[in-house]
This record gives C-alpha cells, sequence and structure tokens, in this order.
C-alpha cells in the first residue's frame, strides 16, 4: 500500500499536493504533459528529492515524512527504479549490473550472481548474462534494467519512461512483457509516461499531471469518457470543450452553441465529442444533424487505416474518418469542409 | 600553403632534438654507459621516487579531486588555485618554498625535526616530497575533471539499488573515471620523473640518496661527459615514450 502526498519546490516547478494511492498489486500510471513533475514525483517516492510538506508511507512505513521528521535514506528503501535512460553500468556485466542490488543488500558475491541469473531467466535474457550493456539492443537493455531492479525484491517498482528509449519496432513486444511482469508484481509499481497507449497498457489506475498538480484520476474508461482538461482529452483522443451549460447543450466562451447532453447540468460545464462521432462532408449536410461548422482542414494525421483529421471551425474539432474517405472527400490542408455532430454525441457534465 | 610551411618548421623543432640525441649516442658504448653503479644507482632512485611520488598524489588526489568536485565550501576557488599553482609556478621556486616550510629552519620543518626528529631536506623523502608537489596537481586536474562530468545518474541508479555512498563511489564512480585515473597517474608520473629544479633545490644532488635521473644527466652534462649525458637521457626518452603509447587513446587520437 502505497500513500504519499507530495509537496516540493524544485526551481520554477511546484508540486502541489500532489497525491498518490495505490494498492499493493497494482500499478499507477503518472501522466502528463512534459515538466508537469512526473519525475520529479517518482524521485520524491524514491527518495532522491525529499519533500518539503506531505508523507510518502509504504505497507505503513513511513519513508519521508517531514511533518514528524522521518527521513529514510534512498539507499535504505524497498524500492526499484527503473531510469528513463536505463543507467545500466556500462563498467559490469550484464549478470552484475543484476546482482549490484542484492550485493548492496548484504548477499555474498555467490548468492548474489545467482539471484541475479534467476531474474534474467526470468525475463528470458539468460544467454547475455556475460554481454556488457553497450553491447545490448534497446528491448535487451530494457529487460536487464527491469531486472536490475527487480533484484532486490522491491516493494515499490517506479519506472520513469520505461519504454521511451525503444524504437517504434521493439516497443509493443517489450510493452506487453513489461505488462506481463507488473501484473505478476506483488508491490506498488508506479509508471511515468506520457504514451497513453503505455498508462493504458500497464497501469490500473491513472494519475494526471499537470503544472505540478493531479487534475484527475481515474482508469482509463473514466478518462476517456469524462476528460477534465484539454490535456487529458488530447492524450485519450476526444475533442473536449468547456463553457456553460444552458439546458440544451454547452454555450462556449465565443458564443457558439453544441447542442447535446441530457439536460440535467447547469453552470460551468464539460462537453465531450468523441472524434468518430464527427462526420465531415465538402457541402453542408442536410438532415438531423443539429450541430454543423464550416471550416476549414488543419492537418490529417494519418493512423493506420484511420485518420485523424482536425477542422479549424469556430468550434475548433478533431474527427476520426476512415483513409478512404479522406481520398473520396479530396481532404488535405486548408480544404472547407462541414464538420457535423450529431446532438445525442454529445456528452456534457459538470466541469 | 603558409600554415603548412610554417607548420612544417615547427615539427621539425619537436624533432630535431630527439634526432640529435639519436645521432650522437654512443651506441657501441651504450651499456657500459648505463650499467655504471653511479647510473644504475641514479635509475633505481628515479624509479622509486617517482613511484612514491605517484602513490602519493593518487592517494592523496583522489579525496581532494572529489571534494573539488563535488563538495561546495567557501574557498573552493582558492583552493582549486592553490592545487594548481605548482603547474605554472617555476619548480626551483617551488624548492626554495618547500625548503622554507620543510627545511630544518622552517615553520613546519623545525616541527618535525622537534617532535619526530627527521628533516627531508638532502633526504630521499625530500624528493618524494618534491617530486609529489609538482606531479600531483596533474593528477587532481584530470580527476577532478572526470568527477564532474560523470553521470550522476549512475550513481543515483546505485543508490536506489541499496548502495550507500562509499560503495557508490568505490564500485561505480572509481570504475566509471577509470581511464581519466590512468591517464592523471602516468602524467603525473611522468611529470615526477623529468622533475629537477624543485628536486635539486630542495633535497640537493647527493648520489645514492637525492641523485635522481634528471639531476645525473645534468651533472654528466656539466662535467663534460656527454656520452654519459645522452645515454641516460635516452632512458628518459625510452620511458617518455612508452608514457605516450600508454596515452595515446586519450591524446594523439583526434
Amino acid at each position: 500500500m502505497l500513500d504519499a502526498v507530495i509537496d516540493v519546490r524544485l526551481g520554477r516547478l511546484h508540486l502541489d499536493e500532489v497525491t498518490i494511492e495505490a494498492a499493493a498489486g497494482t500499478t499507477i500510471a503518472i501522466i502528463g504533459p512534459n515538466g508537469a513533475g512526473k519525475t520529479t514525483a517518482l524521485r520524491v517516492l524514491a527518495g532522491l528529492v525529499a519533500l518539503e510538506r506531505g508523507h510518502v508511507s509504504l505497507d505503513g512505513t513511513v519513508l519521508d515524512g517531514p511533518g514528524v521528521r522521518t527521513w529514510l535514506e534512498p539507499e535504505a528503501r524497498p524500492i526499484g527504479f527503473v531510469f528513463q535512460d536505463l543507467h545500466l553500468f556500462p563498467h559490469l556485466s550484464v549478470l552484475d549490473n543484476v546482482a549490484f542490488g542484492p550485493r548492496c543488500r548484504g548477499a555474498r558475491r555467490p548468492d548474489a550472481r545467482r539471484r541475479a541469473a534467476g531474474w534474467l531467466e526470468r525475463l528470458g535474457i539468460d544467454g547475455l548474462a556475460g554481454e556488457r550493456p553497450g553491447a545490448l539492443s534497446g528491448g535487451q537493455a530494457q529487460r536487464v534494467a527491469l531486472a536490475r531492479a527487480l533484484a532486490t525484491d522491491p516493494r515499490l517498482l517506479l519506472l520513469d519512461e520505461p519504454l521511451s528509449a525503444l524504437d517504434a519496432g521493439t516497443r509493443p513486444s517489450v510493452r506487453r512483457d513489461l505488462a506481463r511482469h507488473l501484473d505478476m508484481f506483488a508491490g506498488v509499481a508506479v509508471v511515468v509516461t506520457h504514451d497513453p497507449v503505455e498508462a493504458m497498457a500497464l497501469a490500473d489506475h491513472i494519475v494526471v499531471l499537470e503544472d505540478g498538480r493531479v487534475t484527475q484520476v481515474g482508469d482509463a474508461a473514466e478518462l476517456r469518457e469524462r476528460p477534465r482538461s484539454a490535456y487529458v482529452a488530447e492524450f485519450v483522443g476526444v475533442n473536449l470543450y468547456r463553457g456553460t451549460a444552458d439546458g440544451d447543450g454547452l454555450v462556449l466562451a465565443n458564443g457558439t452553441h453544441l447542442i447535446g447532453g441530457d439536460g440535467t447540468v447547469r453552470g460551468d460545464a464539460l462537453a465531450v465529442v468523441h472524434p468518430r462521432a464527427v462526420a465531415l462532408h465538402r457541402t453542408r449536410p442536410d438532415g438531423t444533424p443539429r450541430n454543423v461548422w464550416a471550416g476549414t482542414v488543419g492537418h490529417v494525421d494519418p493512423e493506420g487505416d484511420r485518420a485523424r483529421v482536425h477542422v479549424d471551425a469556430a468550434v475548433p474539432v478533431t474527427a476520426e474518418v476512415t483513409a478512404s474517405s479522406v481520398a473520396e472527400l479530396g481532404l488535405g490542408e486548408g480544404t472547407p469542409v462541414w464538420a457535423s455532430v450529431k446532438a445525442t454525441e454529445v456528452a456534457v457534465f459538470e466541469a | 600553403m603558409i600554415a603548412i610551411v610554417v607548420a612544417t618548421i615547427a615539427i621539425a623543432f619537436f624533432a630535431a632534438p630527439l634526432v640529435g640525441l639519436l645521432l650522437r649516442a654512443p651506441w657501441g658504448n651504450l651499456w657500459n654507459e648505463l650499467s655504471a653503479p653511479a647510473t644504475v644507482e641514479a635509475l633505481k632512485l628515479s624509479l622509486v621516487c617517482s613511484a612514491a611520488a605517484t602513490v602519493l598524489s593518487v592517494a592523496f588526489g583522489v579525496p581532494l579531486a572529489w571534494v573539488l568536485a563535488r563538495q561546495q565550501f567557501p574557498g573552493r576557488r582558492l583552493a582549486r588555485a592553490l592545487v594548481a599553482l605548482p603547474m605554472v609556478l617555476p619548480p626551483v621556486v617551488g624548492g626554495v618554498a618547500l625548503f622554507l616550510a620543510f627545511g630544518r629552519r622552517g615553520f613546519i620543518g623545525q616541527e618535525l625535526d622537534d617532535w619526530f626528529g627527521f628533516t627531508l631536506p638532502y633526504t630521499t623523502l625530500g624528493v618524494i616530497v618534491a617530486e609529489t608537489f609538482v606531479a600531483m596537481p596533474f593528477f587532481v586536474i584530470t580527476v577532478e575533471a572526470a568527477l564532474r562530468s560523470v553521470d550522476h545518474r549512475y550513481e543515483e541508479a546505485a543508490t536506489t539499488l541499496g548502495s550507500g555512498r562509499i560503495t557508490t563511489f568505490r564500485r561505480v564512480t572509481l570504475p566509471l573515471i577509470a581511464p581519466s585515473l590512468a591517464a592523471g597517474a602516468a602524467l603525473s608520473w611522468a611529470r615526477a620523473l623529468g622533475e629537477f629544479g624543485a628536486t635539486i633545490t630542495f633535497a640537493g644532488n647527493l648520489p645514492g640518496r637525492t641523485q635522481t635521473m634528471p639531476l645525473a644527466i645534468f651533472l654528466e652534462f656539466e662535467n663534460g661527459n656527454t656520452d654519459g649525458a645522452i645515454a641516460l637521457s635516452l632512458v628518459l626518452v625510452l620511458i617518455s615514450m612508452a608514457v605516450l603509447v600508454g596515452l595515446r587513446d586519450r591524446w594523439l587520437r583526434a
């Protein structure tokens, strides 16, 4: 059980009562834009940065509690840390990298090596025991880093952008492996990432950190359906609008009326439109859609056989359409288009 | 074009003395010159003293470099300037200064004499002190630079694995800067081996006790025994070359 309230200033960054709670056996993802303080939060948990206020406690033991004058040195904490750039010791073999932790925690060299060999085997990289880190591929090095962090039997596993050093080709397989090991991990795991797929694939719960504050906590579905900030909306790929709910829908700051919602919400509110609910047309559509805007195509991001089309209009909107309809409609940057959304596809909820 | 001509002249300028040494070397008589008891003694003394100076430089230099690189304290700039001073100070001045501090009448030497009854000037120990004085800065400067450039995150990784400060330094930091340790040690050793000014001023020129190779070479040369001076010089050239080859990865491969 991890229970942390993180309050610390580092230069211009202020982590403001960032609360992270997780039960043993679960994985938490901390996501957020660059500079939000994700890595700093992780370093606080590890003891590489000391708290100013708040606390970090694990399984009932206070690791850092300025209020109760308690501080456990990082080397005395039951943690494992997988660094963004891994930082395998270049002068040690893979086996000795993994044996380093057990050695530091008092195991004799043969015992430490035996344990390290066991972890290499579990991660399917026992063939690399004698290699130097410099000779490893990205995926192999990632597995070694994970083995090194797990070899001390930590109760708190911290992973900072664990897959960011990998090329796109190897990332999915390493991610699947990592997910499997995190599932088996008995302690609490905290993964920092800016990759939505990574967060959703690895974590049970997601903590969204923006500019030093937690803006939302929830599982992936909650975040997709009820994003609380533009970042979260972008992160899970939905259109998010902030405005005032008037019973018929949402009035945006520029006066545009977005029709939809169930009419129960009043006042400050958010509206969510899933990109797949947005239809695009070259001529003004007739028929029933209640929300129709004229605009021009900003840019087109192909994603496999689909594409996300960003439309600049009174209500800027992202549509997800098939690649073939992009071709049929001749969509490209600057193309004039009409975007339409059915009122039933607009979800409105309290801000 | 002009640059090439000038560069050629400069290179010739570096090569000429070496060529002169090789041309005039008494090849036929070399072994006799080198196996003279006085020569063997000077060579032995040189090797012992320079090795001892290197050991002292490393033993004191590693903690010193660590403090200069990693600790914040008032007067750190002054401390760094003091450490670098022997590199720019004329060695003879260093010898005089050492004498004033550690000589029998020196403010420290007098205490040493009173309390422990030993004196540094005109002893082999004095040679070692003089050589350490001029050689250690090369080690400290090299290692300090390396310590500054070491990626702290390796040390952090060690910390999260349960490694205390001393273990981290020993098992992570030192291995990471091993090339610089070796280079610094080689540099200070070469400097100690060639030490002349501070040694002759502080420790004198007593055969068997303080007469190292450079001193012996100078004496032979002054006394008109050019062959002996050349023979001894060749030995030092050989040793210098060996150091250069050992460091080639760092300096000669641009």
